[in-house]
């Protein structure tokens, strides 16, 4: 499928780019949905002999071509949440010259990146490729709950209530953007929710 | 409060000092040793800090960086260490012929170009004959703070080992030797593998050992992140060339044995710097015209930057042709 | 000169007041009749007599008051405080900046002695008495970053300096211009500036980080920033902002003058010795409009810049919508006049309003 052309923007936004197979000593692959593809554009027999392969499939059917590229170690979760503490265990372990690879929604790969940076891998070292939905991880900056999956701006957050706007601001260590009450100046004046890329 | 951007002042703040010690290492490296002369406590400093020291050479200033080596936790004394370069331009000449105890000397506040990532898991600090320096203040800040390092120290002789037997009495499990005349090198490849997610590395030494760590680590797939290094490059001299300072409407020529910084400093031109050593950038210089080749050996520009013709770093490059006009 | 703090608060009833001693010295951030980004840095080193320049933390007569907004602001929300493991020794740069500055600044109100890494701290106006054990974290109530901040005015960001930039991995923000701590720490320079408009573009960024990376020990600078808030309060955090938004609407062209208050940030630049890192405190002051106004040079200057500033900075500093209404009571105080250029109020040279 093509990929979604993110609009520019401020620079605390995220960039994503493409992955490549690079130089060393192991390869970790974490991706959830359409990421998965993302995978297969780099995978080799070489490169698969070195690699661990983390996968979230979220109603896709990747799982068997991922299993099939023959990676050194395979694991399909249910969900993020599930897999987070196998992915802190491969990292507990790794060393240097590990290459961590993430892919698919955002959410997965912000999640996942802030595991590596937490394991002593600086962000600018992980590589990155968005792949399937646009939807984001959103921190409530007010309660600090985190609404996952969210397609509309403006939304309600799914912990406090209020009604939130979709800001570009972006945290690494939270793995979110962030959504600030709409109507704290006039209560009540709610704009109708149309899609963040709309 | 004027809106006016504060103009770059030329070096850091300075400390007079008194040398209160002198203490000849080996053949090639002393020691020497600082306290203020208002009788004060120095500043506190980080590991790999550097200062630099002004030597007044019968009316000939010379300023030369040198990495701060004395534990940071004591603000009663500064130390460095000089290694004797007899090629060389003649401020390390001068340090070991001409000062000795009770000779007052001016030292700038200490700055860092070469600090610590305290992020780090576990620091490994690779040596290079003098390039120990550096290393000796950061061992004495991690030691009071239990930080995670080890050393690997690659000496000429054993006999040149400066500070090989105090460091091997103080830490024997984190110090590894090694000297070329015993054909001992360090294994790179195998030191870097199996290190912790975390690893900083830091070198200091000569420019073929920094290029061979770099890219060691980097085919081994290590972000460059955590791959640390300084060099402080020695000006070198050169043919004399001459240089017009448009700004200051003066025409300047640079002597075989000085630097383009230093022949500026001379003619009364105010330029900034701090490490004169072609790693900090605050000497960077716009070039007006020009009609020659330049002779680029700074860290700090690109090397676009250094194609471009358009900007060059006084105080280690130089030019051999017809003309230059500076911004200056 | 002893100062005399006042009893007030920065919310509910705010009984926030300026002596006219503080209103002299309020540091109006306009040096001309407009204004747009710069790289406005200057040396810190001390300024005129009695300003806020003079000290190299100032101590003012809100100083009792102000502290005990913070530790109310942090009993409600300890994320305002914040610092990320490795930066425990900046902590402690800090501590001792804070102790040695005020104790030298202010010898009748802060005492420190030291006798080796036993340190005794004197806060007089706060009561304090403190022992502790220079970089031994065991031996202070809070972190050592924690621990002086709730005695000192002003945000504080502490500031990693690697890779070439500036990393915000440690501060105690409760008197913020409405950008969070929390969600902020651990971003670099050009990400925790992202929110801002106009200025990237402009480069002013890129030549901010290259002054600040060269900040160097015994060599601070500062440099003014502003915003407007409705009511003297310090706490304009994101955080709550569902709470005192709404604030910004109760102005009516009776209350404006008393209720606007023009917000001045002295943002001053540290470098950390121990650490190699950087800190950033953030000195808010609040004048209301009605205070400001009695320097007429502070009158006819305030009505040009905030009349002729570009709609997105309005716009980013949140009184676009009031910007009518503020404009309606400035120019009341705006004869056409010529103003004298620099910040200070020149009341004894500069004529009286002509109409």
């Amino acid at each position: 499928m093509s990929k979604f052309e993110f609009p520019p923007s401020i620079k605390s936004r995220p960039v994503y780019g493409t992955l490549e197979a690079r130089p060393g000593k192991g390869h970790l692959m974490i991706a959830d949905a359409d990421g998965a593809e993302a995978i297969m554009d780099i995978a080799t027999p070489d490169l698969m002999a070195q690699t661990h392969i983390i996968y979230i499939p979220r109603g896709t059917d990747f799982a068997d071509k991922l299993r099939s590229l023959n990676p050194a170690q395979f694991y399909e979760g249910p969900t993020y949440a599930a897999s987070v503490s196998r992915i802190r265990r491969v990292l507990q372990d790794a060393h240097m010259g590990l290459q961590v690879y993430l892919a698919g929604t955002e959410g997965l790969m912000g999640q996942a990146q802030n595991e590596a940076m937490m394991a002593g891998i600086p962000h600018t070292a992980i590589q990155t490729e968005h792949r399937g939905s646009t939807a984001r991880r959103m921190q409530c900056v007010h309660c600090k709950g985190i609404t996952e999956d969210v397609e509309t701006d403006p939304f309600v957050c799914s912990h406090c209530g209020l009604n939130l706007f979709v800001r570009d601001h972006y945290s690494r260590r939270l793995a979110a953007y962030q959504g600030v009450c709409i109507d704290a100046e006039d209560p009540g004046n709610v704009p109708a929710p149309k899609g963040i890329y709309e | 409060m004027s809106a006016a951007p504060q103009k770059a002042k030329p070096g850091a703040e300075k400390i007079a000092v008194n040398v209160t010690a002198v203490v000849p290492l080996n053949d090639l490296v002393t020691r020497f040793e600082f306290q203020r002369s208002d009788g004060d406590l120095f500043p506190p400093f980080s590991g790999g800090a550097h200062t630099v020291v002004t030597m007044d050479d019968n009316g000939r200033h010379r300023l030369n960086p040198y990495s701060l080596m004395s534990d940071p936790a004591d603000l009663t004394t500064y130390a460095i260490s000089v290694r004797r370069d007899d090629e060389g331009r003649g401020g390390s000449l001068f340090m070991h012929r001409n000062v000795s105890v009770g000779d007052r000397m001016t030292i700038t506040y200490p700055v860092n170009l070469f600090s610590l990532d305290l992020r780090a898991r576990k620091h490994v600090f690779l040596a290079g004959g003098i390039g120990i320096t550096p290393f000796m203040a950061m061992i004495a800040q991690l030691e009071h703070s239990n930080g995670n390092w080890e050393l690997h120290y690659a000496c000429r002789t054993p006999a040149l080992g400066t500070y090989v037997d105090e460091l091997r009495y103080k830490y024997p499990n984190k110090v590894h030797i090694y000297y070329d005349d015993q054909n001992q090198a360090i294994r790179l490849e195998d030191l870097l593998d199996g290190q912790p997610l975390g690893t900083n590395i830091y070198v200091c030494g000569p420019k073929g050992m920094i290029d061979w760590v770099h890219a060691t680590a980097s085919a081994a797939g290590w972000p460059d992140a955590n791959v640390h290094s300084e060099e402080f490059l020695a000006p070198q001299p050169g043919e004399p060339f001459e240089v017009r300072l448009c700004k200051s409407d003066k025409t300047i020529t640079v002597g075989e044995h000085e630097s383009l910084l230093e022949a500026i400093e001379r003619a009364g031109v105010e330029a900034p710097f701090l490490c004169r050593g072609g790693s900090c950038g605050q000497c960077e210089t716009n070039v007006v015209s020009h009609d020659g080749t330049f002779v680029h050996r700074d860290h700090w520009l690109t090397e676009d930057q250094h194609a471009s013709g358009e900007k060059i770093m006084p105080c280690v490059s130089r030019f051999a042709g017809k003309s230059l006009e500076l911004d200056r | 000169m002893t100062i005399q703090f006042n009893d007030e608060t920065f919310r509910d009833d705010y009984s926030f007041h300026n002596s006219d001693w503080a209103i002299k010295r309020f540091p109006f951030p306009f040096h001309e009749d407009s204004y747009m980004y710069a790289v406005n840095m200057e040396q810190h080193r001390g300024g005129p007599e009695g300003s806020v320049y003079e000290k190299r933390f100032d101590v003012d007569e809100h100083y009792i008051s102000e502290m005990r907004d913070r530790a109310m602001v942090l009993a409600d929300d300890p994320l305002r405080c914040q610092s990320l493991p490795h930066m425990t020794l900046a902590g402690w740069d800090l501590l001792e900046l804070i102790m040695v500055s005020k104790s030298e600044d202010y010898p009748d109100l802060f005492e420190l002695h030291r006798d080796g890494d036993t340190w005794r701290w004197i806060n007089k106006p706060l009561g304090i008495d403190d022992t502790f054990t220079f970089l031994d974290e065991t031996t202070l109530p809070y972190g050592p970053m924690e621990y002086i901040t709730r005695q000192t005015q002003g945000d504080f960001c502490v500031l990693d300096q690697r890779d070439g930039n500036l990393w915000m991995d440690a501060g105690t923000v409760t008197t913020q211009a409405d950008w969070s701590l929390d969600f902020d720490i651990g971003m670099n320079f050009f990400e925790w500036h992202a929110p801002v408009p106009l200025a990237h573009e402009k480069g002013i960024f890129e030549r901010a980080l290259k002054f600040l990376l060269n900040i160097q020990q015994g060599a601070p600078a500062r440099r003014l920033n502003w915003t407007m808030t409705v009511n003297p309060l310090l706490d304009t955090s994101p955080e709550n902002y569902h709470k005192w938004g709404v604030q910004k609407t109760t102005l009516t062209p009776e209350n404006i003058g008393a209720k606007q208050h023009l917000r001045v940030e002295l943002q001053t630049f540290f470098r950390l010795p121990r650490s190699n890192g950087l800190v950033f405190p953030i000195r808010c002051y609040l004048c209301s409009f009605q205070d400001l106004m009695t320097m007429p040079k502070w009158g006819r200057r305030l009505h040009r810049v905030v009349r002729d500033l570009p709609v997105e900075l309005a716009t980013y500093k949140g009184f676009i919508d009031n910007r009518p209404m503020m404009l309606d009571y400035l120019s009341q105080f705006d004869d056409g006049l010529p103003t004298s250029p620099g910040i200070f109020p020149d009341f004894d040279t500069e004529p009286a309003l002509q109409k």
